[in-house]
């Protein structure tokens, strides 16, 4: 055997050519079908390890993976509020640990700003449970203090004491539309997570009531800019409302029936969901689209397979007097049968081999990228199993399609048998 | 010792549904002999080889080489029983493409344990010298492709081939006829001469007539095949 995969391999050198496009056609389908795989597992990845610990998000009633989108993923926005006194109502509750309220609404140069309180830096987990630290400086502590997140840090190139002005909404406010008469001051700047809490511009929520000042009909009184700095200090901060908050409980087993009992909160009307949960419900949306994108990329490595059918196949009629030749110096129809199915084969193996190296190479040079524009962490997506199954189901159904013209040229060895055409 | 090379009785065979090509009752082929097979295009000459060389089966009649009747083996084991024993040369283009010189001179060997164990060594370098009794002996040219060989270079590459682990019997089909004379007869001669130290019988199939002064015997197919497809 070891005899003809020489001779296979020679034969295919001989040819340069027309491998050398197959196994490009190969390579490409095989790295487009890794290269979305990896997109998903990474986005999955990512999205699973945002949050950890929390064991319940409340807020208005909305949609269940709308409110995890935008109280955790900052993608979307809130159609309602939970009031104060809700909010706290439902921290008091004895079943209840902890609470981490969040304030979502207003941006500052793309980035979104969170106010919370000092609950955020001692509960919010991320990944296998790891707590935000802080890379440089400390946590807010007066009210026009601003923690960033890294990349904030590092696109906006922001130190510690940068001064930032907030913009109300999401888009770029034009100047007089924002908060720039109530300027902060970075005191704080968290290590990487890899989560959406490193584009987050994080402040106290009375910081969030302060800049709002002016603002309660929903657009800047003019007169706002009269009232000063030291007149907000006297003012009564305490919010009025919160965008939702996170839940940690005193004991997992009571999950159930404290989400029930936020669900039918007499009075205001709350949401609760399990994050797990709503991250399942995600999936199972994205599923199609995932299913549908899994099916064209499997349908163009089917392509790069046909390629190398079609060049084989053709190249059987120039071969004709090889195989008659070989024949006659003493190989049976089954060597010339082995020979095309590993030519195949190889040409399979290697141009899967290529495409999982491409594949890696784009990751290394384009993840950086792409988790900096998207969020998205290809990081962990190194050389694996799927790598490998792939190579492995590549390469066999090369095998496979190689016996097409290998049964082609056994019928023909034996007919043609020694008469040699020219 | 005492079998012929090839030994044939009341061989019949036509192609499936034309008319007989070879009705032969009687040819024998001894042990190292040198035999010339004289036939015009389209006697049957190449059938005839493809019975010999067990690629073709009898309809009728026994096809015996070393003693062996083809008749009652398998197609394997007649595909078995060609790579020991018999070298091949056709008319052209007798060389794999993709190998070099070396590479296709040894290609038999991969084939049959029976020839690797005849060589002992290097195969290699059996090539060479059989290579180098057939005058080429410059190594640069035995490096080159083999497409870019000269016709008369790529024929004494395959007589190197067909000789390659003394296979019992060389059967030769019209290897001279695109040479020119002096090439032409040089050849036979290195032909005859490498078959005769390795006691190879030499079966030579031509049309050219003249060419029979150049060996132990010669037989005209028309005479010995009834079947008289002399179209």
């Amino acid at each position: 055997m070891s005899a003809i995969l020489s001779l296979a391999w020679k034969s295919l050198l001989n040819r340069k050519g027309s491998m050398i496009l197959t196994l490009v056609a190969v390579a490409l389908s095989v790295a487009l079908f890794l290269g979305v795989d990896k997109a998903r597992t990474g986005a999955r990845e990512g999205f699973g390890n945002t949050i950890s610990g929390t064991d319940l998000i409340v807020g208005a009633p909305t949609g269940t993976v709308n409110l995890l989108l935008y109280s955790v993923f900052r993608m979307g926005n809130a159609t309602a509020e939970v009031s104060w006194p809700t909010y706290e109502k439902i921290a008091a509750r004895p079943d209840v640990a902890w609470t981490v309220p969040i304030s979502l609404g207003d941006s500052h140069r793309g980035f979104r700003v969170l106010g919370t309180t000092d609950a955020y830096f001692e509960h919010y987990k991320y990944g296998r449970g790891q707590p935000l630290a802080l890379a440089e400086g400390e946590r807010f502590s007066d009210l026009f203090d601003a923690v960033i997140g890294a990349d904030v840090a590092r696109e906006l190139g922001y130190e510690i004491a940068s001064p930032l002005v907030l913009s109300h909404g999401l888009g770029t406010a034009s100047l007089g539309a924002g908060h720039e008469n109530r300027p902060f001051r970075v005191v704080g700047i968290l290590a990487p997570t890899g989560t959406p809490v490193d584009r987050t511009v994080h402040v106290s929520l009375e910081a969030i009531t302060a800049i709002h000042v002016g603002w309660e009909t929903g657009a800047k009184n003019p007169l706002a800019d009269t009232i000063d700095e030291k007149m907000i200090r006297s003012f009564d901060l305490t919010p009025k409302s919160v965008t939702a908050f996170f839940v940690g409980l005193e004991r997992k087993g009571t999950i159930l029936t404290t989400r029930r009992a936020i669900n039918t909160n007499k009075g205001e009307p709350l949401m609760a969901i399990i994050p797990g949960e709503a991250l399942a419900e995600l999936w199972s949306v994205t599923a199609f689209a995932e299913r549908a994108l899994m099916a064209v990329s499997v349908f163009v490595i089917a392509v790069g397979l046909v390629s190398i059918l079609t060049s084989i196949l053709t190249s059987l009629n120039e071969r004709r007097r090889e195989m008659s030749i070989l024949r006659a110096v003493g190989a049976r129809p089954g060597h010339i049968f082995s020979l095309l199915v590993l030519e195949a084969g190889l040409v399979g193996f290697l141009g899967a081999l290529i495409g999982i190296v491409l594949i890696h190479a784009i990751l290394l040079v384009a993840g950086p990228m792409v988790e900096a524009r998207y969020g998205v962490s290809l990081a962990g997506t190194g050389p694996g199993l799927t790598d490998l199954y792939t190579l492995l189901a590549v390469t066999l159904a090369s095998l496979l399609i190689g016996m097409v013209p290998a049964w082609a040229a056994f019928r023909r060895s034996l007919a043609d048998g020694l008469s040699v055409k020219v | 010792m005492t079998d012929p090379a090839i030994l044939i009785e009341g061989l019949r065979f036509a192609w499936k549904g034309h008319a007989p090509v070879l009705d032969v009752p009687s040819f024998r082929l001894a042990r190292g002999e040198r035999l010339f097979l004289r036939g015009p295009s389209g006697s049957g000459k190449s059938t005839l080889l493809g019975v010999i060389a067990g690629v073709l089966e009898a309809d009728a009649g026994k096809v015996s080489v070393l003693g062996q009747d083809l008749a009652a083996l398998s197609s394997s084991a007649r595909d078995r029983m060609r790579a020991d024993h018999l070298g091949v040369i056709f008319q052209m283009f007798n060389l794999v493409p993709y190998l070099s010189v070396v590479g296709n001179v040894t290609l038999p060997l991969k084939f049959s344990a029976a020839r690797r164990k005849a060589v002992g060594g290097s195969a290699d370098a059996e090539a060479r010298r059989l290579l180098g009794r057939l005058g080429l002996t410059d190594a640069a040219m035995l490096d080159r492709r083999v497409s870019d060989l000269s016709v008369g270079q790529q024929q004494r590459v395959a007589a190197a081939r067909a000789l390659i682990g003394a296979p019992e019997i060389v059967i030769a089909d019209e290897p001279t006829s695109a040479l020119d004379a002096d090439a032409r007869d040089r050849f036979i001669a290195l032909l005859s001469e490498e078959a005769a130290r390795t006691g190879a019988a030499l079966l030579f199939v031509s049309h050219d007539a003249s060419l029979a002064r150049l060996f132990d015997r010669a037989v005209d197919l028309a005479e010995i095949n009834r079947a008289g497809a002399t179209a």
